[in-house]
């Protein structure tokens, strides 16, 4: 056991003597207080901590004790519906062992419930030889999820003893090998490692979230990665907590990095409270929680979305769709560039640390959809959106502009739509995805086979707008003969009855994408027949009178299973309509 | 706590003659033992006055320490620094409230000294995620722009973005005089005073002796002349004793903090004297963690009767919302209230400008039973209103009246009306209901198919319904 002396303190970095023999990335107990650090620098002797908790009244010669292992996560049956602080500690666990409604320092908690019984059903044989990723045997989980045992990464044995179907604790052993291994129901994993997988797959699948802007304009692959950036007040935190409620994946991570207390609790209210809509359980059931919030210890912030990723790979490898939402990515950043400081390292641009670029990237990579280890074939993937808080609003910042360049989809929140209180607050003219090739042939498949065309046209009418109103803005919108009015209308149409969606209606916080394709259709029939009527003479005033327009407009907060009946014969009575206004 | 324990400590303390270096707020001591990070330290002047110091950072035997009262004075031969052995703490008692005290915690109004019942870390630890209950409770401040469309709920931390020369004290004591909650609880309120005039500070202690709500205030005053160092502590002392009364005196408890620019500027100026790696403009690239540990200190917390909520009131530096102070408390804060100079310059008070505006936890504390079953609908439909009108405004600018149709230009007339009505109601205070009614009293006078987003209530609380859509059919 190395113990060493403190010798230095400056906020949450410390500096250790007498360390020899540490390693990096080692997790240590500083002072007499026990509070855990993380070895981030050695230089000789001298070991500089960042420690996880707040350091103030520690004093120079306390002792250093390291636990000679880096910072590792516990993985077992139990995780879902847990609620762990940045470095998986279980935040009812310490509220209940200190009896305060405060985090007092130095406290130990074990991340798993060390008592629960699980129901294991055994799956392999004795003699069976098996490596990495196989399933010893499965647990109910929740009332949905299949938890499943599998031998650790990087284990590899012929099976002497496996547990029979029965009762069991984390702890206990569910399986020996012949060379004496034993395998528990619970493992463990290093949190700043990437747990291994056969192979990566060709993201092909869309992630749905039921945004009909995401799911229809910018869509994501499971297993890819997307950023929503927005400066404060746009909405990233309500569009995070609504793919955490709505999106079509097995398992959610929840990582608040960094923001509010209220708003995990606001999290912490709902989600137990919520439906989930695919099982009709309760959706904190699938979900996993890391709560960082602003106040509490920066270091551990920094460790917080690497927990949150590992947890997400652990259920991935059981072969589920794994979404991680990681709220935000620039409070991580920001705890990077204030341990940094600390070190005195020479700072990069903005003061954030040269690394920065690599670590972002390194910790984006560990989405994807991937073939898990194992005999059984099975496919899991990991989805991470990212928010980002750039300063001020402006997207030329550090983080995301190193973040664009790693991920695949860029959900620009946009400060003057969140102003006027449209919402979603995404702009249509500065997101982009980088996944719609790979999702589309799924769209054709799934929903209809000109669905790439009536977003493209969606698309163009917005466009087309946006040019428009800048002529608009010179001369008038008087100026613009009718045929571009239309199109100002239309457009107007598509905002309002199509990419307006209200997170707390009921019916219209979720839209599945066949819904989400039908009211664009509708609209685009409504524009259709319109330029129709306007070239036959007919008064613009006489088109936009149509009673059918306001219907359109309560489509997005119809039942889904009512518009759908209902929208493919408005479509029809739409042309029929406009094609019976006679010329004035 | 008793005078012996002091006397106890500082005499097993040791002194040091050992001050090796001094800069800007900062002494280095040589060669000490036994000190703690955070440790509260005493200087002893070189003519026997006694300063306060904080340890910042210790490395073997040095310690360096910021000395909240300046380092005018001090020398590296005779002055002696004792080290107190603790962190930086504050004597809390009920009798706090009605008390005007300095930025660090001791009385100054003349009065008899605070007999402390507890002594209490101004630190703090952060609350439990798990165990922070969920604000739900609406507070009535009287002002329509607050109310009707950035609704403040208990437990909130919702600050003001003030300019200077702008209204933001006027604002937040009409907040303090005005403020209700439906069980007609009375706030006591802890009032954080950094680096404002004496001129500001009179103004709120006379608002308060007029309007009687002095004996449920407790005034911690660092004033414009004050040591700079020391106000980086009276957010801290203030947040310590609102955590007080609001989680061991079960007291609702509304604390407002101004300005925190001059709290950030100190932070700089301690930051830059450390020679550290600077962040945007000069200010330190923790103030993100820093801040977060003053605004956090808000909330209510599960089977307690009490709660904290915040109104700081920061100045933007030249109007500037993307200024780090501004920019890094928006990303804290559950919203803000921006105040507009243009608004102000035309007379509108308070002269909120509601587009930047946000209140996050709105959803939570109105609706049906608490509010009214139309709110959230009318504060939507009165934004997208009056952000349209907004747009027309600069339209008009360009292509005059005569070029709009007759809807815009009844948007265009909303925005003036809305700006003259909700906003610039002065000084009086309003029930929701009466804001409410005066926000559709002005969506009457748009189109009624126009008001989408009140669709459902229209039957309800439109109160011309049926004139308005024959007055609709009529213009077309």
């Amino acid at each position: 056991m190395i113990v060493g002396t403190l010798s230095k303190i400056t906020g949450p970095v410390v500096v250790a003597d007498g360390m020899t023999g540490t390693k990096m990335y080692d997790v240590v107990r500083v002072g007499e207080a026990g509070l855990m650090g993380e070895v981030i620098r050695l230089e000789g002797a001298l070991a500089t901590i960042q420690v996880y908790e707040d350091t103030s009244g520690l004093k120079i010669g306390e002792p250093v004790e390291s636990t000679a292992g880096p910072l590792m996560l516990e993985l077992g049956p139990g995780l879902l519906s847990s609620i762990y602080d940045g470095i998986q500690r279980p935040l009812p666990v310490i509220a209940d062992d200190s009896g305060s409604d405060f985090i007092a320092r130095g406290t130990v908690a074990s991340a798993l419930d060390r008592k629960r019984l699980w129901e294991f059903t055994p799956v392999a044989e004795v003699g069976q030889s098996v490596e990495g990723g196989d399933v010893l045997g499965t647990t109910p989980e929740g009332a949905t999820v299949l938890h499943r045992v599998m031998v650790p990464p990087n284990v590899k044995g012929v099976i002497a003893k496996v547990a029979a179907a029965g009762s069991y604790t984390v702890d206990e052993v569910v399986a020996v090998l012949e060379d004496g291994t034993e395998i528990k129901m619970s493992q463990q994993w290093p949190v700043r490692y990437g747990r291994p997988y056969k192979r990566k797959l060709d993201p092909d699948t869309p992630f749905m979230t039921g945004m009909r802007i995401l799911d229809t304009f910018f869509p994501v692959a499971l297993g890819g990665n997307a950023i929503i950036p927005g400066g404060f007040g746009t909405g990233k935190t309500v569009t995070q907590q609504s793919l955490a409620k709505w999106a079509d994946v097995d398992i959610i991570v929840y990582v608040g990095c960094g923001e509010r207390g209220n708003e995990m609790t606001e999290v912490l209210a709902e989600f137990p409270e919520l439906e989930d809509p695919r099982t009709g359980e309760k959706l904190m059931d699938r979900t996993v929680l890391v709560a960082n919030t602003s106040n509490m210890p920066v270091a551990a912030r920094e460790a917080s979305i690497y927990t949150g990723v590992t947890l997400a790979e652990y259920y991935r490898d059981m072969g589920y769709n794994v979404a991680m939402m990681a709220d935000s990515t620039s409070r991580w950043g920001e705890a990077l560039r204030e341990v940094s400081g600390r070190l005195e390292e020479m700072p990069g641009e903005e003061g954030y640390p040269a690394y920065l670029a690599t670590r972002l990237a390194s910790f984006y990579e560990r989405s994807g959809r991937v073939e898990a280890l194992g005999d059984e074939p099975r496919v899991g993937s990991v989805t991470m959106v990212g928010a980002v808080s750039p300063p001020g609003g402006d997207m030329s910042e550090p983080m995301t502009q190193n973040s664009l360049r790693v991920t695949g989809a860029f959900w620009a929140l946009d400060t003057s739509l969140a102003h006027r209180r449209h919402f979603p607050a995404i702009s249509w003219t500065k997101s982009y995805t980088l996944y719609l090739g790979q999702v589309q042939s799924w769209f054709e498949a799934e929903v209809a086979d000109d669905w790439r065309q009536v977003r493209e046209r969606a698309m163009f009418i917005l466009q087309k707008e946006t040019e428009l109103q800048e002529i608009v803005q010179l001369v008038g919108p008087d100026a613009l003969p009718e045929t571009e009015k239309i199109i100002l209308e239309v457009a107007r149409m598509i905002r309002e009855d199509f990419l307006q969606q209200f997170a707390f209606d009921a019916i219209d916080a979720y839209c599945p994408p066949q819904k989400a394709y039908w009211i664009l259709r509708t609209i685009l029939a409504f524009n259709d027949g319109a330029t129709q009527a306007l070239s036959r003479g007919v008064s613009l005033r006489q088109v936009l009178q149509l009673p059918l327009r306001d219907e359109i407009a309560t489509l997005k907060t119809t039942a889904h299973d009512e518009a759908l009946e209902r929208m493919p014969q408005l479509v029809h009575e739409i042309g029929e309509q406009i094609s019976g206004i006679e010329v004035l | 706590m008793t005078t012996e324990a002091t006397l106890d400590r500082s005499l097993l303390s040791t002194e040091y003659r050992t001050l090796t270096y001094v800069t800007g707020p900062l002494v280095f001591v040589e060669n000490v033992h036994d000190v703690a990070y955070n440790e509260m330290v005493a200087v002893i002047m070189p003519d026997g006055n006694e300063r306060s110091g904080q340890v910042l950072e210790v490395a073997g035997s040095t310690a360096v320490i910021q000395v909240f009262e300046g380092t005018q004075g001090i020398d590296v031969d005779v002055t002696r620094v004792r080290f107190l052995e603790e962190v930086a703490k504050i004597d809390v008692a009920p009798e706090l409230l009605g008390r005007i005290l300095n930025g660090t915690g001791r009385p100054i109004d003349g009065g008899a000294p605070i007999i402390p019942e507890q002594r209490l870390d101004i630190t703090g630890s952060p609350i439990n995620p798990y165990r922070r209950a969920q604000p739900a409770d609406f507070i009535e401040t009287g002002i329509s722009a607050i109310d009707g469309l950035n609704t403040l709920v208990r437990g909130q931390k919702l600050p003001i973005f003030s300019g200077s020369g702008l209204p933001a004290n006027e604002l937040a004591a009409q907040i303090i005089r005005q403020a209700r909650v439906k069980s007609g609880e009375e706030f006591a309120i802890v009032f954080g005073a950094m680096g404002i005039t004496h001129r500001e500070a009179a103004y709120f202690m006379q608002q308060f002796e007029t309007t009687g709500a002095l004996e449920r205030v407790v005034f911690f005053l660092n004033l414009a002349d004050d040591p700079t160092v020391e106000r980086l502590l009276t957010p801290k002392c203030a947040l310590t004793v609102a955590e007080y009364l609001a989680f061991e005196k079960d007291l609702q408890v509304l604390v407002i903090l101004s300005d925190m620019t001059n709290y950030c500027e100190a932070l700089r100026e301690v930051s830059t004297a450390r020679e550290e790696v600077p962040g945007r403009r000069g200010y330190p690239g923790y103030m993100y963690t820093d801040l977060s540990t003053i605004y956090e200190r808000a909330g209510r917390i599960k089977g307690q009767k009490g709660s904290v909520t915040q109104l700081p009131i920061l100045t933007m530096p030249d109007d500037d919302i993307t200024h780090p102070i501004p920019d890094l408390t928006g990303y804290i804060t559950e919203g803000q209230i921006v105040l507009s100079r243009h608004l102000h310059r035309r007379g509108v008070f308070p002269p909120i400008d509601v587009l930047p505006c946000l209140s996050r936890l709105m959803n939570l504390g109105i609706g049906d039973q608490k509010t009214r079953d139309d709110h959230r609908a009318v504060a939507n439909q009165l934004y997208a209103a009056y952000a349209q009108g907004r747009d027309l405004r600069r339209l008009v600018a360009i292509v005059g009246e005569e070029a709009l149709s007759d809807t815009d230009r009844r948007y265009l007339h909303f925005a003036d009306e809305f700006e003259r009505r909700i906003i610039g109601q002065g000084d009086a205070g309003r029930s929701i209901e009466e804001t409410l009614a005066i926000g559709w009293e002005l969506m009457s006078a748009l189109p009624i198919n126009e008001l989408k987003r009140v669709r459902d209530f229209i039957d309800k609380y439109h109160p011309t319904a049926s004139a308005g859509k024959q007055a609709e059919s009529g213009d077309l």
